[in-house]
């Protein structure tokens, strides 16, 4: 009953909740680090965390970041299409399951908010971490203060329009 | 084949690598893709201080911690091992508009002007660090996910409120570029 509640919790405001139904050992856990390096490397080799090619994209002045984003977005549903349709389960024989997301106020209020600092900051989520790493080390402190907006996100969920 | 990797990549070797993290989370764990949700695993993992949103099980979530730790590393092997020798090359028209604006700095991916250690306790380390950082913690998990859960995950799977997400972040962020960004810069 407490796990049934923790997972609801879980749930609120999030992409995806991933209760999985194999457990694993812990060192599976290593997978993910691996896919994330890769991820990292991508990030800084097409130079997506450059503050500079985020203001090029929203000054329509180059043509890069939407090209990086349109690939991955139809890389991305071909290959949903063909799990789904194919019926093809994870390595370890789970069903892979899609869950619809419902519609809040968040994602208008939210999104505007995000769009704003991701415009001044030069980065989404992903790419501060991958800046830290290539060096830039300040964006630690944007990292540390996006932890703490999500923080204050938390504190005040409740009494914001959703 | 090195050289050619320490070249910058092409857009489409870029998204397709994106793109091809969903199905490989998906295959490999039953994960779906998504990076923002990892500031509100460290929030329930550091400071809950008994906030409903933060009162779950984050131990259940630590492969989203283990995917960004690795997406620091690498940013460190990308750029020790495999980096560019050359400069960035930067759109013309974006050069000379940030130029009018103060920034000098286009040597590297981000300028100096803004992101150096020097600035966090000034005005412009206000607005583009902790302001900045602020607007993309909260805003993200406001929207219930960033680029990568809503325009990448939720596009994938064609959510409608994913579609909605992204159309907002677009527009906060041409916003953000265009009409906020100039008046930041001028007050410097």
């Amino acid at each position: 009953m407490e796990n049934k509640q923790s997972i609801e919790t879980r749930h609120q405001d999030a992409m995806c909740t991933n209760e999985a139904e194999v457990q694993h050992p812990f060192w599976h856990n290593l997978k993910y680090l691996v896919v994330g390096i890769a991820f990292g490397i991508v990030f800084v080799k097409a130079e997506i965390i450059s503050w500079f090619r985020i203001q090029e994209m929203f000054r329509l002045q180059s043509f890069f970041m939407y090209g990086v984003i349109g690939t991955a977005v139809v890389v991305g549903m071909l290959s949903v299409w063909l799990i789904k349709k194919y019926n093809i389960k994870t390595m370890s024989g789970e069903t892979i399951k899609f869950e619809d997301k419902t519609f809040s106020k968040g994602q208008i209020f939210g999104g505007l908010i995000f769009g704003i600092g991701w415009a001044i900051t030069g980065a989404c989520p992903g790419p501060l971490f991958a800046q830290i790493g290539s060096g830039f080390l300040v964006v630690g402190v944007t990292f540390l203060s996006a932890v703490a907006g999500t923080w204050v996100y938390g504190y005040f969920r409740e009494k914001l329009p959703h | 084949m090195i050289e050619l990797i320490k070249q910058p990549w092409h857009w489409a070797v870029a998204g397709a690598i994106i793109g091809l993290t969903v199905p490989t989370l998906l295959l490999i764990g039953n994960k779906k893709f998504g990076i923002s949700s990892s500031l509100r695993h460290i929030c329930a993992m550091c400071l809950p201080a008994n906030i409903p949103f933060f009162k779950y099980d984050w131990k259940k979530e630590i492969w989203n911690l283990f995917f960004v730790v690795g997406v620091l590393l690498g940013g460190i092997i990308a750029t020790q091992f495999l980096s560019n020798p050359d400069t960035i090359v930067i759109a013309d028209s974006t050069k000379a508009s940030l130029s009018a604006l103060g920034i000098t700095d286009f040597s590297n991916l981000m300028p100096s002007d803004l992101f150096s250690v020097e600035n966090i306790f000034t005005l412009k380390g206000l607005f583009f660090f902790v302001i900045g950082g602020f607007l993309v913690g909260f805003g993200t998990r406001y929207a219930g996910g960033c680029t990568s859960g809503h325009a990448i995950m939720g596009l994938s799977t064609l959510q409608m409120p994913s579609l909605i997400a992204t159309c907002c972040f677009m527009a906060g962020g041409f916003f953000s570029a265009n009409i906020l960004l100039p008046l930041i810069l001028k007050l410097f």
